[in-house]
């Protein structure tokens, strides 16, 4: 029996779908069996950022009202083995599914996949007590801007009215010589302001809007220190206590310089 | 002028400062905002502490949150009916 782990922020642009994407495919290249499913009816985005665009036939809306075999709306990645997608409806809204039919989604696909990460849509309307309806965890994604992490603070509190305990923060995005120069809130500042537990910490990185363009998530990128960091999140999420990056020191010209040439 | 005193003192507050206060109390008004039920239970410990002391007007009691610009605070209003006599003991 797997588990269902839904990834929210409320706010909109931090960054929930490239997490999902590169959870799921961290947890795929270690030969899980995963399944994506895009909660975000109406403005189905998933896909484009796993690049399997051009493979949907049917989708979550047909799943849920029986216009399909739930199997025949999940797409199988080509590339990763236990890779696969169960993608929003475009043309419906949010109110085209129910808290109830996504309980049963989310209880059927347990059965299958040892992982099922929801991608719930920004906001705290019914888009979002859907996505979270059949959860057994959930992932608050945030950057450090004071909106963001309002936003998080609110989305804690809904999911602990929805007995959707510890949640657990990726902060995305961080700049460390910003936080260097105490222009941008540090993890220990976000962390004392939430009070949960942190999953991980994605540095700000090109290679992720590199990677987005290509429908390649940067996960599998080995050079990619975002990527990098996805892989300790993947981790994390096994159970696995693995140390937090040092991203102070990175970003130098020197550091950079040995990277390059494989001095670490 | 606190700006010109912490820029003389060498204590420029940094961005970061800025926003960490400014989240601290937005967070202060929409947590209290989320939970009507936290001002209740509040309401009821109140009751029950101070009824040690002094006989007090449940009925009457009034608990709420009040902002000003740089900070909120918690405004009781609690009418007294009558104090105790047993007052003294718990002042030791």
């Amino acid at each position: 029996m797997g588990e269902v782990i839904v990834v929210t922020s409320g706010k909109g642009g931090v960054g929930k779908t490239t997490t999902t994407a590169n959870i799921g495919t961290g947890l795929a290249a270690l030969d899980h069996k995963v399944v994506l499913v895009d909660a975000d009816i109406g403005l189905r985005n998933l896909d484009v950022v796993l690049g399997l665009e051009n493979r949907i036939v049917y989708d979550i809306v047909d799943a849920a009202n029986g216009n399909c075999r739930l199997r025949q709306a999940i797409i199988k990645d080509k590339r990763l083995e236990g890779l696969h997608l169960l993608p929003a409806a475009q043309t419906k809204d949010k109110t085209a599914v129910t808290p109830e039919q996504m309980e049963e989604l989310c209880a059927e696909l347990k059965k299958e996949f040892e992982y099922v990460i929801v991608d719930c849509p920004a906001g705290i309307e019914q888009g979002f007590k859907n996505a979270i309806a059949g959860a057994d965890k959930a992932i608050v994604v945030t950057t450090p801007e004071v909106s963001a992490v309002r936003d998080a603070d609110r989305i804690i509190g809904l999911l602990e009215a929805a007995e959707l305990r510890d949640p657990k923060l990726i902060i995305n995005r961080l700049r460390a010589r910003m936080v260097k120069a105490g222009d941008m809130m540090s993890i220990d500042d976000m962390l004392e302001i939430l009070a949960i537990d942190l999953l991980g910490v994605v540095p700000e990185d090109d290679l992720v809007v590199i990677s987005t363009n290509k429908g390649e998530p940067v996960v599998t990128n080995e050079k990619s220190l975002s990527g990098q960091a996805y892989r300790n999140i993947v981790r994390r999420i096994k159970g696995e206590e693995v140390p937090l990056m040092d991203l102070e020191s990175e970003g130098g010209f020197l550091k950079a310089l040995r990277r390059l040439i494989g001095l670490k | 002028m606190l700006e010109f005193l912490s820029r003389v003192f060498g204590k420029e507050s940094t961005s970061k400062d800025v926003a960490k206060e400014r989240l601290r109390l937005v967070l202060v008004h929409d947590r209290a905002n989320v939970s009507p039920q936290l001002l209740h239970s509040l309401k009821a410990d109140l009751i029950k502490v101070i009824s040690k002391y002094m006989e007090i007007d449940e009925e009457a009691l009034e608990v709420t949150l009040s902002s000003e610009d740089t900070q909120v605070a918690l405004v009781a209003n609690i009418p007294v009916k009558n104090m105790k006599r047993s007052v003294k003991d718990h002042s030791v």
